[in-house]
């Protein structure tokens, strides 16, 4: 069933174990985005070492696609530095943009390349992009406050 | 003849088509538009192909015809709703958001003397259960004129809560608009006493009756309101058109709001005054095939019989609330009877996040709507962020509640494997 391909089991995993789950109590910065269509809404919390992410931690609620999205995100960005994340950021946003034409690169992506099957559903990319958009937007005010 | 949704369903071309894969289309999202019957497609296109030209305007042949295929629909409108003014009350706008911004930017540009002016200390009543479309035309308005918003909360189950209405109708309310069927809940509220007190403080009645006006009889005198707002497309209608309705005298003391061409009497290069109403509130050419669309929607459902359309809503809502109570996890969002109850049927299913139970039911070919519905204060009032809404058009039948039935117990397997 194409459900599956958007389905994957390292997503439902995500969903039902969420990473770096609960706000840490001091942050660089908090942003908070919500998608107004369906109402996911995520708070995420960023904090700097230099140029390196020390810590992402977020709290929220939406669906699996959404909270998967941003558990493997916080995974995947904690110990990078800017640079590194903007690289992935800017290869998940391709991914999404792809329309079930890219599988995703797995070197950089890690696990998010589960989100490749998400790029053939028109109405999740947002789902998935949500928790990438509110950490451009933590870096962005994290670095002009530095 | 007897109510036959399979008969009704052969009207619709588009029940001719499958989707996932060759999946029976099983539309149950008519609270967020209505299917069309080949006879709105048809007068819709046949106005283009025959009758095309502004209204009101050319001097010939095309424009008489056009003007009174336009001016027909007004009519039609008209009866569908028992205006008693008739056609001159109705108002076209693109939809009902239109219709009721239509009405609080006018009631806006009301001054001095003009029962429409507000000020501080005045008060505009909603409830906590509105669409977004008839709660942020008031906030604004409120914060354009100074005057405050009040609401009727809503009951845990899905009730309006009228216990205090002489505290939150008070003797200052100039306004008080409600939608009479809840998107959400379906539950339909009772309008007498609200429509009593509103009266007595001298208020007027918007009804936002865009779950209802497609779904039972509405009978604007009967019900002893004072403006309604509709949307076409909701009533098997074109989209791009909707309705306002107002009382004559209402309409006539109320300033316009959209000003240019076709809504003026008399224009010098600095000042200018108004036409009749309606034409009043209609500057510019209007959506003219769609409104004759729309003409053709009522003229198809006053055929069937707006009784039969909601006695056959009822039943298969009450099919379908029974067949839900047996499926282990589920949660209503709002009355669990058919007592002033619509065919709008929210719920939740255990943990399954609404967005991931609607994207199963899609693969098994059942449209629903998943979110909050475009009510955002309701969906935190009842603590409820988001959930999954079937809603039900005389074109559905049992089978259909059969089908949305064993696509929730499939999403319970098949987001249950882990
Ligand atoms: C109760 C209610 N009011 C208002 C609206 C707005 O209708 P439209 O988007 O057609 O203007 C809707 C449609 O979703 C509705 O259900």
């Amino acid at each position: 069933m194409q459900l599956d391909s958007l389905y994957q089991e390292v997503i439902l995993d995500h969903y039902k174990h969420p990473q770096h789950k609960g706000l840490s109590s001091n942050f660089a910065a908090q942003v908070s985005h919500v998608n107004a269509s369906c109402g996911d809404e995520i708070i995420l919390n960023i904090n700097l070492e230099g140029d390196l992410i020390s810590e992402l931690t977020w709290d929220g609620q939406g669906c699996s696609i959404s909270q998967a999205s941003v558990s493997i995100m916080t995974d995947l960005l904690t110990g990078k530095t800017l640079d590194q994340a903007a690289i992935i950021l800017k290869s998940f946003s391709d991914l999404m943009a792809s329309k079930g034409t890219s599988a995703g690169d797995e070197l950089v992506l890690e696990d998010a390349i589960a989100f490749a099957g998400v790029s053939k559903f028109p109405g999740r990319i947002k789902c998935s992009l949500l928790g990438w958009m509110a950490f451009k937007d933590a870096a962005i005010q994290a670095q002009s406050r530095k | 003849m007897s109510f036959s949704p399979a008969l009704i369903r052969q009207d619709f071309p588009i029940f001719e088509r499958t989707v996932r894969e060759g999946k029976k289309l099983v539309y149950l999202d008519s609270g967020a538009t209505s299917q069309k019957p080949h006879s709105v497609i048809e007068a819709e296109s046949g106005f283009y192909k025959f009758h095309n030209a502004a209204v009101h305007r050319g001097a010939h042949q095309l424009a008489e015809e056009a003007t009174d295929a336009y001016e027909n629909a007004r009519l039609i409108v008209s009866k569908f709703l028992n205006a008693p003014g008739g056609s001159d009350e109705i108002i076209f706008t693109k939809n009902a958001t239109e219709s009721l911004n239509l009405l609080a930017y006018s009631m806006g540009n009301a001054e001095g003397t003009n029962r429409f002016a507000l000020k501080a200390g005045d008060r505009i009543v909603v409830s906590e259960m509105e669409h977004h479309a008839n709660l942020i035309p008031w906030q604004q308005l409120c914060a354009r004129t100074g005057a405050e918003l009040g609401w009727f909360s809503v009951t845990p189950e899905g009730r309006l809560d009228l216990s205090a209405i002489d505290s939150v109708i008070t003797a200052d309310t100039k306004v008080v608009a409600l939608t009479h069927q809840s998107n959400v809940l379906g539950t339909i509220i009772p309008l007498e006493a609200i429509v009593a007190r509103a009266h007595a403080v001298g208020a007027v009645v918007v009804l936002d009756a865009c779950q209802s006006v497609p779904h039972m009889p509405v009978d604007v005198a009967a019900l002893e309101i004072d403006f309604l707002s509709f949307s076409g497309h909701k009533t098997l209608g074109p989209t791009g058109i909707g309705v306002l309705w107002g009382r004559k005298n209402l309409l006539d003391e109320l300033p316009p709001f959209l000003f240019g061409g076709s809504m003026i009497e008399y224009v010098t290069m600095t000042d200018a005054t108004w036409a009749m109403t309606p034409a009043k509130f209609e500057a510019g050419v209007p959506n003219m095939a769609q409104a004759v669309g729309l003409g053709a929607a009522l003229n198809y459902l006053s055929e069937i019989g707006m009784e039969n359309v909601h006695s056959h809503e009822v039943a298969l809502t009450a099919y379908l609330l029974e067949a839900m109570r047996e499926i282990e996890g589920l949660k209503l969002v709002g009355p669990n009877d058919t007592h002033l109850r619509g065919g709008a049927i929210s719920f939740m299913v255990q943990d399954i996040h609404p967005h991931d139970l609607g994207q199963y039911l899609d693969s098994q070919g059942v449209a629903v709507r998943t979110g909050h519905h475009c009510a955002w204060p309701l969906a935190k009032a009842l603590n409820v962020p988001a959930s999954t809404r079937a809603s039900l058009y005389l074109y559905n039948d049992e089978s259909d509640c059969d089908a949305l039935v064993h696509a929730i117990v499939g999403a319970k397997k098949y987001f249950g494997r882990f």
